[in-house]
């Protein structure tokens, strides 16, 4: 099977597995059996046959909302490497379009809170714009580091730098660069410590109450989007952590599919062995890895100008 | 009074809680608000008032506890039709829903009350009203002249300037709760204000007291607040009984007051359960849920509910607990405890668990003194006041249960009071199963004497349940007066909140845990 179709399969069909995991893994810790792995599926497929609802406030904003996010995380997933460093999604520059891509849908998701005019929409789209204009810089420092690590400005170049002998000389830059990657994994994808995608307390909701107001298609598109978005994160996760191999299409996909069962099955742990943060501390949070990452590149760039 | 019956009364705690109405002087209303005010300015409280529409005018009866002595004080005053008096809540915040509740219904106006807004009956008076509109009077059915529509239209406070904006939850909400409708004003994510509007489950329950028979009532009372159902059959129990001059036999008294710290226990660790569900704390929210149910479980198994309906009957209980089941409980129990123990250990040792109860929703022991705030949210708040040791009537009188109290008042200050009060009403109910004693479960009752007042009081889960009856001449009740924690502590909740952040008004609400049902009748 060509590798890039394989890559796109797997992009398009994984994704819904992992809320089931994360799900699954919480089950465990609370002494539950959890839901079936194929429910997020199902879940989706019931949506899609369902009609919508729109308020009259609302304009084509609020329908382009899960579109546009749903959209730029699968453009997002295509131009980052999955199952090998090399594919087709890759251009130079691609780094940037990846962070910008994600923020589209971010902005689109936010828009579309605000055009229906609630309260509690708006109030979670300030908690988001707030806490991705910190997220943001975590991200792209972070991925400076990769760059200026690699000296390339792609992926396929950034990756493919990461050896075991890179990982020797340079870890503990690289361990920051991690660090603030799985930071932002967290709050990018709404999970415990920085938000909690199973309250159903709106005041506390920071992601969720975003979407509230949607329904059927809409619902479906972001609850998908959702789970190609912690997939899309998951696997530039894994590619920074794991160093770089020359493996074949086939078991590189084994990798990525271990590993982001892995990330799943982690996140789980986190929401069953931690309470949510206090709202005022997560922008530090965010800001602490934003900082975190900074002095990682500072010392990325006194190295690479040796 | 005869002095058998004075002796029965007498018994049911340190004084009689059964008054001939005859026998409460009656005071003018400038009188009345003076005595109530240097009362309470001597330490007492008000606990609840009663109002009987009389063809002059209403009676209006306050019950004040003084916690300290153990001790109660009854002040009447009989105001006209439409009449007014000096207000309380003037010099005594603690009265405020107290006299809001006296304009809605009755018409009478408390002069200088700082914010005269319907309780209850807002959505029923307001906008729609018509200005000739009369409010039936409970009880007799005559009219009475209510207050005029205008002075029953009390738009929210709003906060005014650039950068603050309102949001309004409910009544209907995301959850399966009861409906309440809450009002943030707020500067970004800082509640400036909260205004708490009630009186969606305003069901008449203090009518129905009065127009059921006594099966019936019995029913309406364990239906005040669907997880109080002991704390109000109980108070509602004890104030047939002291009608009628009866004592039930001491197994029943023992048995009501295990069923009655089941009843917290079972309360407070869901409570705790939830606290934890609220902040995204998996383990505690599974594990104290699995718990909570073990105790609803042990309650069943005495009552064949999991609430304990139908456990209290006025003279007694309908339901032994055999020997065998005893054992079996007392078994159960000491597992269940060190469970417990494990989970109470487990949270409050986690640090991000600790981080979010630590400091919020802080609510002063001045602001609860004044307020007058009862059970674990006062407690939490450092008030020491539990009506099963300051006022206490069945077997508290001979088992002493230490009251818990925190001095933070804050949400770890009220979990804590829990994990507390749990523990030690674990230790009671194991000693009192230990050592049941024999005898009767019922004793028939006389009939009810007439002209009387009688009031019990019982320290429900959430704090205080109060019931207050009058009786006409002929022994069957005219005036049903129902208070339940939740009257008293609503306010405190919406002054916790001041200066807060509004995403932790969940869990600053879970930590109060207060009713809706409790609060509207």
């Amino acid at each position: 099977m060509n590798g890039n179709a394989l890559d796109l399969a797997i992009l398009v069909l994984v994704p819904p597995l992992l809320p089931a995991v994360i799900a699954r893994t919480k089950a465990f810790f609370a002494g539950r059996r959890g839901q079936p792995l194929l429910q997020p599926y199902r879940d989706i497929l019931r949506l899609l046959r369902k009609d919508a609802v729109y308020s009259r406030t609302t304009t084509w904003v609020f329908r382009a909302g899960p579109l546009v996010s749903c959209a730029t995380a699968l453009a997002a997933g295509a131009v980052l490497p999955l199952s090998a460093s090399r594919h087709a999604g890759g251009f130079s520059g691609d780094i940037v379009v990846f962070a910008y891509l994600l923020g589209l849908g971010r902005f689109f998701t936010m828009a579309a809170a605000l055009d229906t005019g609630s309260s509690f929409e708006g109030m979670g789209a300030s908690r988001e714009a707030a806490f991705s204009s910190l997220a943001e810089p975590a991200l792209f420092v972070a991925l400076a580091i990769l760059a200026i690590n690699a000296r390339a400005l792609s992926f396929a170049g950034t990756f493919g730098a990461l050896t075991w002998s890179m990982w020797g000389w340079n870890a503990p830059v690289l361990l920051v660069a991690c660090l603030a990657i799985g930071v932002v994994l967290l709050a990018e994808n709404a999970r415990i410590p920085i938000d909690d995608p199973n309250t159903h307390l709106e005041l506390t909701m920071v992601h969720e109450v975003m979407v509230l107001d949607h329904g059927s298609v809409d619902l479906a598109l972001v609850q998908y989007g959702s789970a190609v978005r912690l997939f899309v994160f998951g696997a530039l996760f894994l590619h920074t952590v794991l160093p770089h191999l020359e493996v074949s299409h086939s078991t590189g996909a084994a990798i990525l599919l271990a590993g982001e069962l892995a990330v799943a099955v982690m996140v789980g742990v986190v929401e069953s062995v931690m309470a949510r943060l206090r709202l005022p501390r997560v922008p530090q949070v965010l800001a602490g890895a934003g900082l975190l990452a900074a002095i990682g590149l500072i010392i990325q760039l006194a190295r690479s100008a040796r | 009074m005869n002095p058998a019956d004075q002796a029965a009364v007498a018994a049911q705690g340190g004084e009689p809680r059964r008054i001939e109405m005859g026998s409460i002087a009656t005071h003018d209303p400038s009188a009345f608000s003076e005595s109530c005010v240097s009362l309470c300015r001597g330490g007492a409280r008000l606990s609840a008032m009663l109002t009987i529409p009389t063809p002059a005018g209403a009676d209006v009866i306050a019950l004040l506890l003084r916690d300290h002595e153990g001790r109660a004080r009854l002040l009447r005053m009989q105001v006209a039709a439409g009449g007014e008096y000096p207000a309380l809540t003037a010099h005594l915040p603690q009265a405020q829903a107290f006299e809001r509740e006296l304009f809605e219904d009755h018409g009478i106006h408390p002069v200088g009350h700082p914010w005269l807004k319907p309780l209850r009956r807002h959505a029923e008076l307001e906008g729609t009203v018509r200005e000739d509109r009369t409010v039936p009077s409970p009880g007799s059915g005559a009219a009475w002249p209510g207050p005029s529509p205008r002075a029953l239209r009390h738009p929210f406070l709003v906060v005014e300037g650039s950068d603050v904006h309102e949001v309004a939850v409910g009544p209907v909400h995301a959850g399966i709760i009861e409906p309440g409708h809450f009002r943030f004003e707020c500067h970004g994510e800082e509640v400036l204000h909260l205004e708490i509007q009630l009186g969606y489950q305003h069901r008449g329950v203090e009518g129905l007291m009065t127009r059921s028979s006594e099966a019936r009532r019995l029913v309406v009372a364990e239906s005040v607040a669907g997880d109080s159902v002991i704390g109000h059959a109980l108070a509602h129990c004890q104030v047939v009984e002291t009608l009628a001059g009866a004592e039930p036999p001491m197994r029943a008294q023992v048995l009501r007051g295990i069923a009655l710290e089941l009843e917290r226990v079972a309360n407070h660790v869901g409570d705790l359960g939830a606290l934890c569900g609220d902040i995204g704390y998996l383990p505690g929210a599974s594990y104290f849920g699995r718990l909570r149910g073990e105790f609803l479980n042990a309650l069943m198994e005495i009552s064949g509910n999991r609430f304990g309906r139908g456990l209290l009957v006025p003279g007694g209980v309908r339901f032994d607990i055999p020997e065998d089941v005893r054992r079996d409980l007392l078994a159960r129990l000491e597992t269940v405890e060190r469970d417990f123990h494990r989970t109470a250990e487990l949270v409050f040792g986690t640090q991000s668990v600790l981080a979010r109860f630590e400091g919020t929703g802080v609510l002063t022991e001045m602001a609860a003194e004044q307020l007058g705030l009862v059970g674990p949210a006062a407690r939490a708040s450092g008030c020491d006041r539990d009506v099963r040791r300051d006022h206490p009537s069945g077997v508290y009188r001979f088992a002493y249960i230490p009251p818990a109290v925190a001095a933070d008042g804050d949400v770890l200050a009220r979990a804590l009071v829990r994990r507390l009060e749990v523990e030690r009403s674990l230790t009671f109910v194991r000693e009192q199963l230990g050592a049941l004693p024999e005898g009767p479960l019922r004793v028939p009752l006389g009939a009810p004497a007439g002209d009387c007042l009688a009031y019990s009081v019982v320290e429900g889960w959430r704090g205080e349940c109060a019931h207050l009856a009058v009786t006409d001449a002929a022994g069957s009740v005219a005036g049903y007066r129902i208070v339940d924690a939740s009257l008293h502590n609503w306010f405190g909740l919406a002054l916790a909140m001041r200066g807060g952040q509004i995403s932790d008004f969940p869990l600053c609400n879970k930590s109060f845990n207060l009713s809706y049902a409790g609060h509207d009748l």
